[in-house]
């Protein structure tokens, strides 16, 4: 069940993310927001186990990506994201989950709403939605402490601006740029009525992040007249304090 | 554990430890909480981790529907807080024919 991976590149996103390329050889393909299990064992047995979303397209070959951010008092993420080296070996299990995934036959508006770290897996469903070519109508809302702890900026800015693949909305808790027209702060009803799609559209939203946030978008996103049965979750853990 | 309300986590995060246990992927099954009758996928459960195990319950009333832990080199199931768990059998075929 478990398997093992080597880290063949690693790339730093932000100050405190890391993106871990890693080749898996009997790795069979996954869907767009699957998840991985990854156990570290110390030398003295001890292992710890966390859950990292694939952050790449599914595709054909046995490379996956994780972007791991960095908690200043956790466990493994540190390690992730400040020890490991290229060489290294990491055991996985997965892909795992059926139901937090975008397939490509789906052809309904998707509205994705990220948190923090949660657009690791609504980037997989993105970079799916290219590579498939696919006609459906993507828009994603971002909420992100500041500019520069923006993950995939580079890459979202072009399939935005340029490929008009999927409509971004950044939404900034802490710091926004300058000029920028929202004050920082959560996001509210008024963000949502803005920037999603109008509930008549029946768009199937995709919601993730530390489990605050997923809380209150998820909360925001009925109230704006979605059917709970539309939107889909995935809580990353009680991070959102420090978001 | 604290009672902290945003300490779970989505069905979904439990979907690797249940693969101990299940060769098909639950997170898409259907539930029924055997406690008020709701029937909701697996992955909208709410889920605590706990040093041991896992305990989802239900998004509607928090009753257990499932318990997973870990005893030395046992694993215990208890599924007692669901009437059924209905998994489609065609999507699971799709599903496994991408991961195949
Ligand atoms: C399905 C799923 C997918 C995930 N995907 C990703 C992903 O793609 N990328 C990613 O970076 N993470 C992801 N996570 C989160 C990841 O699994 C870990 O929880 C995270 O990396 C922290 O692990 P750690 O060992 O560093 O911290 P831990 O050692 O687990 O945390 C230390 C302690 O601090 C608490 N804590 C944790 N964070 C904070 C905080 N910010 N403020 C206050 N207290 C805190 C914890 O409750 C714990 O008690 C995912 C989680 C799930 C369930
Ligand atoms: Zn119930």
């Amino acid at each position: 069940m478990w398997r093992v991976g080597t880290v063949v590149a690693l790339h730093d996103e932000t100050a405190t993310a890391r993106t871990i390329t890693l080749k898996v050889s009997d790795w069979t393909g996954h869907l767009a927001g699957q998840h991985v299990d990854v156990r570290l064992t110390a030398s003295d047995g001890y292992s710890a186990v966390r859950s990292y979303s694939i952050a790449s397209a599914p595709n054909s070959e046995t490379r996956i990506e994780l972007t791991v951010e960095r908690l200043r008092d956790g466990e493994v993420s540190p390690y992730l994201t400040q020890e490991l080296a290229v060489g290294d070996r990491l055991e996985l299990r997965g892909p795992i989950g059926g139901w937090f995934v975008w397939r490509t036959q789906q052809t309904e508006p998707i509205q994705l709403v990220a948190g923090g770290s949660g657009i690791v897996p609504l980037m997989a469903m993105i970079r799916s939605r290219v590579s498939a070519c696919s006609a459906a109508s993507f828009r994603l809302l971002y909420s992100v402490r500041e500019p520069g702890a923006v993950l995939y900026r580079d890459e979202l800015e072009a399939l935005s601006d340029h490929d008009h693949s999927v409509s971004v909305t950044y939404a900034y808790t802490r710091v926004a740029p300058k000029d920028w027209p929202r004050p920082p702060g959560r996001i509210d009803a008024a963000l949502i009525a803005n920037t999603t799609w109008p509930s008549n559209l029946a768009p199937t939203c995709y919601v993730c992040g530390p489990t605050s946030f997923v809380e209150t978008a998820t909360g925001l996103l009925s109230a704006s007249g979605n059917s709970s049965d539309k939107i889909r979750t995935e809580r990353f853990g009680p991070t959102g304090d420090r978001q | 554990m604290s009672s902290h309300t945003y300490d779970y986590l989505d069905g979904n995060a439990a979907a690797g430890e249940l693969s101990k246990i299940f060769a098909m992927d639950v997170t898409a099954a259907k539930g029924q909480c055997a406690h008020c009758g709701a029937t909701k996928r697996f992955a909208e459960a709410h889920l605590y981790m706990l040093g041991p195990g896992v305990v989802a319950r239900c998004a509607v009333c928090e009753h257990v529907l499932l318990r997973l832990v870990n005893v030395r080199q046992r694993v215990f199931l208890d599924v007692r807080g669901m009437t059924y768990l209905s998994l489609d059998a065609a999507q699971l075929e799709a599903s496994s024919d991408l991961d195949a």
